[in-house]
């Protein structure tokens, strides 16, 4: 017994070792004290039971005592290691230019973002989200927009046919109808949602695409009204800087019909390939809403008044991105996704 | 349509500038694509006359030219090949160091031992045409020396403008130049046809206007006219022109022609052309000598009458198309395609003459069905200008007799049977005001009507419009609102954002909870993916398209899972090993029940789906093994993620049958999701793919109430158990939780151990428990006597017991 207590005052002067030692000198004392099997501390605890119990007490209790001591100590000269690695770099043997430990992200679709975006910033102008089915009847898709029969108007709008007149919508345009048959005015909705053509896959053409189209419809709207809140949009979506220009155009349910165009991003105006030496980039087309389609909803066209406007998200997001190619964004390759990867907004 | 500079000028009598012309196009009427410069590369090229031609000492079929090129040093020497040089006449010529078409720079060298100072041009080196049998001969009395560009007008710029379909007036010069006249000012006048008034012989029949017939037949020169098909074709103007030369056009034809990229074909076709070009008349010539009667009859097909087309093919015809006969048979499907029999030819010497107004849907029907449209149809289906047709007849005519001689004998034969007047629109200037948001003038409304061919006449406070007949599209109020904004320029108008009233539609309940899922998902580690809904029929019930673009994308998908996968695939063939998507998209089926769009109608849903392939998390070089592959435990949790954010209330089971994976259950037992492995074209080293598909249920979601946080300790306690086969640990977890009541707050697995010191056939599980009480502090020995009731209730109920040692 008395050696063990003379071992355990041999090991408490080493204590002081301790707050000198390095990190290899620390694992080493580690073991060599602690050790699972042949620490000098763990084997005079592992001799304990074959005492007497008086003896087992006295030894007991200042080995234990002993035990807590050095596990402060080492938890202490560690930690003071390690906070010497994070201020002091390289000194402590730690090469802080190692690559730090990663996770898993994922993040949103890009054309998830710029829907997300374009939305909210049609939030911030009074409007709300509607939505609508994607298979439709023709009279939702067209003759209620005031498409004519048998029009060459219709050209454009070539179509997936699933049975009798239902067709998958070739415009989110049909929520529209929907929305102005369900609610009075005043109408302020912007609607996200996927459209339909029967184009084969190109650079710049995709089957199904991503579509917004916004309506607003009341009392007293008019081309001002129509211009500002278009510009404003462009102005938030691209930057305040941004140059629009509205050009005639023509749709069956927009009179006045327009074009918005944005200076082109990439020559700032001075013409480039992308921009097709016009200085300008298409964004969406739009219109005060015509006469005949608030009729068709049977809303009094002599007493209100709005526009619509439908853009791609796709395309605008090529533009703003300068993505090549419409494929890529369904391709799903994930580098391609990671390089937009920004987490939920 | 594709405008040609010079054309437009020739209208507006004066100069244009192509960018600027094209600027105002864009701004006022219809954007324009592009601006094309046609032959600006002959710059270097200038005239010049050959003074002497003599035999070259060394080659037969060469000669020495003296020419006089304008030059300060006199006549210079050029060696040629052309069979045609002559002396005294004028020829283009590129001067050594000079640059032809195509780029090609013009070197000194000697020809068979004599050195050429430059080159006299055929039409083809020039880039004008494909004659190369001799040097372009030029009829001009400009001084040697000239740049030729300055004397032969074929300098021009092609400007391609995208006519919208409401807007057939802009498909001719003319249409184009009215516009260009409102924005730059100026006034439309036909141009002069040269040597137009030369063939012209006193009592010549061209002069005076057709006559007018409201009754069906008639007769001019010899051939009967019968309009039986009044509905189809309101309007038929038809001249006989005796005696034409068949033969090529004049070079100013053939010239207008090509600058909008049209290739010349022969003097009667030409000129027919040029008008359609010219005042988007559409007209067909056919040969009086194959007409048998000779007789026109315009009438609605018989079924399945036959024609051979222009271009050579044969068709059948239907009672649904209107036809262009003789006494016998079909010669012209009208307005799409005449036929091959009747076309002219060289040696047509008479012809009929017809200028005809189709009705735009019948033609639109018929050029669908036979497949087979052209310049008339693609015109003819937007509405041509029905109050215009006898002027553009007669000016077809006189150009016809300048290009191709002849003579009319008779004046035009005019079948109209219900003759109509341009439509009035009443326009009320308040209701521009209230529309456009600014006051404009009632002079400054009539001004811009009026530059583009309206008729405007005040009429109680109203003003009355009247419609020219190029404008079909103008049938309403709010399209001559429309003009006045657009003439007007919808830059001049101001965009002050004004007060508004919030509307009354409450924000989409679906693009919340679509929203809620992705940022779940987006969270847990996935890339949104965003396939395309149509692919292969992946079940009974799915949704076939009637006019697929392929036949691997002939039907809508029923379920996100599939594509998913062919993108893992993609991302495999791109060597990507960690792939981990997701997407919340539409699917569909085939409907049963009776639904808003008919019986049997598809039904469509929103569903969401994620892949998950790879390692557990990226590698770090502190790792001290290889970082495992995702495996069917990284599946369950994901697949739990998803169920919570988009079908709330569901519950995650195991599935029953073969396999390993889950299912959703709804709180009335149905299924509305499952998550499983996935079999994929994999490559050797791709990692285990899983996947799961969720249906998203729109609803909104409850809101979170605030549980307090708990102030008295918890106390722990581990247990192993040793699970029998066929004992589960949601079994055991639900057995412990009754049986230890509220008191137990958590319940987690730590460990899973078969082997050594357990019982073969079964497996220990390891449980950390908390307790808490939380309202006071829970002692040690209530937390002993309530996990022995615990491990009592499950060595009854389950035969569970607790693992020794």
């Amino acid at each position: 017994m008395r050696d063990l207590l003379a071992a355990l005052t041999e090991l408490r002067e080493r204590l002081q070792e301790i707050p000198q030692a390095d990190e290899r000198r620390l694992s080493d004392l580690k073991t060599e004290i602690l050790g699972r099997k042949a620490g000098a501390l763990t084997q005079i605890l592992a001799a304990l039971p074959r005492l007497e119990p008086a003896a087992r007490k006295q030894v007991g209790g200042a080995a234990n005592a002993l035990k807590r001591d050095y596990e402060t100590a080492f938890a202490a000269r560690e930690r003071e290691l390690k906070h010497a690695g994070d201020a002091g770099g390289a000194g402590a043997g730690v090469d802080l230019t190692m690559p730090g430990r990663a996770r898993w992200v994922g993040g949103l679709h890009l054309v998830t973002q710029v829907v997300d975006e374009i939305c909210e910033i049609f939030h911030e102008l009074g409007f709300t989200r509607a939505v609508g089915p994607e298979i439709e009847t023709e009279r939702y898709n067209f003759y209620a927009l005031n498409f004519p029969k048998d029009h060459p108007a219709l050209d454009a709008q070539d179509s997936f046919y699933v049975g009798g007149d239902l067709l998958l919508r070739t415009h989110t345009s049909p929520v529209q109808i929907r929305t102005l048959e369900s609610y009075p005015p005043p109408i302020r909705v912007v609607i996200p949602g996927k459209a339909y053509r029967r184009d084969p896959f190109d650079a710049s053409h995709a089957p199904v695409f991503e579509q917004i189209e916004g309506l607003a419809v009341d009392d007293g709207i008019s081309f001002v009204d129509f211009k500002a809140t278009l510009a404003t949009f462009a102005r938030k979506f691209f930057a305040p800087d941004t140059r629009v220009r509205f050009r005639p155009s023509f749709f069956p349910f927009t009179e006045p019909s327009a074009e918005m165009d944005v200076q082109c991003r990439i020559c700032q105006g001075a013409g480039c390939p992308t921009c097709k030496q016009t200085g300008w980039m298409e964004i969406l087309g739009s219109g005060m809403v015509h006469p005949a389609v608030l009729e068709n909803c049977g809303v009094d066209s002599e007493k209100y008044t709005g526009f619509a406007w439908g853009m791609g998200p796709e395309r605008i997001a090529m533009t703003r991105h300068g993505i090549p190619d419409i494929r890529l964004l369904f391709e799903s390759d994930v580098r391609f996704l990671a390089q937009f990867a920004r987490g939920p907004r | 349509m594709i405008v040609s500079r010079r054309w437009l000028e020739a209208l507006l009598g004066q100069a244009l500038d192509a960018g600027e012309a094209a600027a105002q196009l864009t701004m006022h009427a219809a954007a324009v694509d592009a601006v094309v410069p046609l032959h600006q590369d002959l710059g270097d090229i200038v005239i010049a006359r050959v003074l002497e031609v003599r035999k070259h000492p060394n080659a037969d079929r060469l000669t020495l030219c003296r020419v006089d090129v304008g030059g300060p040093d006199g006549p210079v020497e050029v060696v040629c090949g052309a069979p045609n040089v002559q002396a005294g006449k004028v020829y283009p010529y590129a001067p050594v160091g000079g640059t032809l078409p195509g780029g090609v720079r013009l070197e000194r060298k000697a020809i068979r031992g004599v050195e050429s100072n430059g080159m006299l041009c055929s039409a083809k080196e020039l880039g004008l045409g494909q004659d190369h049998s001799g040097i372009l001969e030029l009829a001009t009395d400009a001084a040697p020396g000239t740049r030729f560009v300055d004397v032969v007008p074929v300098a021009d710029h092609q400007i391609v403008i995208d006519v919208p379909a409401s807007r057939p007036d802009l498909l001719c010069h003319k249409g184009v130049a009215r516009e260009l006249a409102a924005s730059l000012g100026g006034v439309v006048k036909l141009p002069e046809i040269p040597s137009g008034q030369a063939v012209r012989r006193s009592g010549d029949a061209t002069d005076r206007p057709p006559v007018r017939l409201t009754g069906g037949e008639g007769t001019v020169d010899g051939v009967r006219v019968s309009l039986e098909d009044a509905e189809g074709c309101p309007r038929y103007i038809a001249a006989v022109i005796r005696g034409v030369r068949v033969g090529p056009s004049p070079a100013w034809l053939v010239g207008r022609l090509g600058a909008v990229g049209q290739r010349p074909i022969n003097n009667v076709v030409d000129a027919t052309n040029y008008i359609l070009l010219e005042l988007n008349q559409p007209l067909h010539a056919f040969d009086l000598a194959k007409l048998r009667g000779p007789a026109v009859v315009i009438r609605r097909a018989k079924p399945n009458e036959k024609i051979v087309t222009l271009d050579g093919v044969a068709r059948a015809l239907t009672p649904e198309m209107t036809a262009i006969c003789d006494a016998e048979r079909p010669t012209i499907v009208a307005g799409v395609m005449g036929s091959a029999e009747s076309e002219v030819t060289t040696a047509t010497t008479d012809l009929v003459l017809e200028c005809a107004y189709f009705q735009p849907t019948r033609i639109r029907r018929t050029r669908r069905a036979l497949q087979l449209s052209s310049e008339s149809s693609y015109r003819f289906e937007r509405g041509i200008d029905l109050l215009g047709m006898p002027d553009a007849a007669r000016r077809a005519i006189e150009l016809i007799r300048a290009v191709a001689g002849g003579e009319l004998r008779e004046p035009p034969l005019d079948s109209w049977p219900q003759p109509v007047q341009e439509a009035t629109i009443f326009l009320r200037p308040e209701r521009v005001a209230r529309l456009l948001g600014v006051g404009i003038e009632r002079a400054e409304i009539e001004r811009l009507l009026t530059s583009v061919g309206f008729f405007v006449a005040p009429k109680d406070g109203r003003l009355a419009v009247q419609v020219p007949g190029w404008r079909p599209d103008v049938t309403r109020e709010v399209d001559l609102i429309e003009e006045v904004a657009r003439l007007k320029g919808y830059d001049a108008f101001p965009d002050e954002l004004r007060p508004y009233r919030p509307g009354t539609v409450p924000d989409a309940v679906l693009e919340e909870a679509k929203a809620r899922v992705r940022e779940q998902l987006a969270r847990a580690g996935l890339y949104e993916a965003r396939t395309i809904p149509l692919g292969p029929a992946d079940g009974p019930e799915a949704v076939a398209i009637q006019n697929p673009l392929s036949a691997d994308e002939a039907h809508l998908r029923r379920r996100l899972l599939p594509g998913l996968a062919r993108r893992v695939e993609h991302n495999w063939a791109n060597r990507n090993r960690d792939v981990r998507l997701f997407e919340v998209g539409t699917v569909f089926r085939m409907g049963k029940g009776e639904g808003e769009k008919g019986k049997g109608a598809p039904e469509e849903w929103h569903s969401v789906a994620g892949v998950i392939t790879g390692s557990q998390r990226p590698p770090h070089w502190s790792d001290s093994a290889k970082v495992p592959d995702m495996d069917i435990w990284d599946l369950k949790r994901h697949f739990e993620l998803a169920v919570e954010a988009a079908a709330p209330g569901c519950t995650v089971q195991a599935a029953t049958g073969t396999g390993a994976g889950w299912v959703a259950v709804q709180r009335g037992g149905e299924v509305v999701g499952q998550a499983g492995s996935l079999e994929a074209d994999s490559p050797v080293w791709a990692a285990p793919l899983f996947g799961f598909e969720v249906r998203l249920e729109t609803a909104l979601r409850d809101v979170a109430p605030y549980r307090p946080l708990p102030t008295q300790p918890p106390v722990e306690r581990d247990v192993a158990l040793l699970l029998p086969a066929g004992v589960t640990a949601a079994a055991v977890a639900a057995v412990l939780a009754r049986a230890m009541g509220p008191l137990l707050e958590r319940l987690e697995v730590f460990d899973e151990y078969r082997g050594a010191g357990v019982p073969a056939g079964q497996r220990s599980v390891a449980w950390h428990c908390t307790f808490r009480d939380p309202t006071r502090t829970l002692r040690e020995r209530e937390v002993d006597e309530l996990l022995a009731r615990g491990l009592k209730a499950l060595e009854d109920e389950l035969g569970v017991r607790r693992r020794e040692g």
